[in-house]
């Protein structure tokens, strides 16, 4: 039985392109091998950090969406741990409701993708952004 | 002049200060997963120094004051989010 999985890895910024394709290629190959199957990749490219991570504050995004078997996570945390050029994943699990919202924005990013110069930001959670939180006063 | 305006006031009693009715934006919108990835939307729920905000303040109902709270444990953790900070935002 597949389980619906995501994962985000951050990858160290002095890679080149090559070597984080290679290594998004190592991640990939093991779910298929495992099993597995991909459902939907991410390439956020070079992002900052909120904070620095082993003197670092940079690092290159990456998300796979996959199905594979609950076995398989911890092989693949495994494998991250032991990999230099991974500074930090993390693996979770998705609910009915999230992998509607996966959808969802795979759908958006698809139309963005064909449809460039639109600023980012998931379509759906747009409109909400607009109006304000009532009555905020932080107060501590 | 004086006389005349508290006449007024005591005709139009100062209006006890109305508050909004705090709602739930998740129930409101039907929203059904909040996402860790959209860290731009998390920072609603965050305060100056990238404290989660109470329930109290932010109207969030209970089950879904639960969702945020472990999206941005999870946004923090891959550093989309700070753990700390001045003057986010």
């Amino acid at each position: 039985m597949l389980k619906h999985y995501e994962t985000v890895f951050i990858a160290t910024p002095v890679l080149s392109e090559a070597q984080m394709k290679e290594a998004v290629e190592k991640y990939t190959k093991l779910i298929a091998d495992n099993g597995g199957e991909v459902v939907n990749e991410e390439n956020w490219g070079l992002r900052q950090l909120a904070y620095p991570i082993e003197h670092k504050t940079t690092g290159f995004y990456y998300l796979i969406e996959f199905k594979a078997t609950p076995e398989f996570v911890s092989t693949l945390e495994t494998q991250y741990h032991r990999d230099e050029r991974i500074i930090r994943f993390l693996t979770v699990a998705l609910d009915k409701d999230a992998v509607a919202y996966a959808e969802k924005r795979r759908a958006g990013r698809a139309a963005k993708a064909a449809a460039p110069a639109v600023e980012e930001a998931p379509v759906e959670k747009e409109e909400i952004a607009e109006e304000e939180i009532p009555e905020i006063e932080s107060n501590d | 002049m004086a006389q005349e305006n508290s006449e007024i006031r005591y005709l139009n009693p100062p209006a006890v200060e109305l508050r909004k009715k705090k709602y739930c934006r998740f129930k409101k919108a039907g929203i059904k997963y909040v996402d860790y990835k959209d860290a731009e939307f998390l920072k609603k729920f965050l305060n100056e120094q990238g404290k989660i905000l109470p329930r109290r303040i932010t109207g969030t109902s209970l089950k879904f004051q639960r969702k945020v709270a472990q999206a941005v444990k999870r946004a923090r953790s891959l550093a989309l989010l700070p753990y700390v900070t001045d003057l986010l935002k």
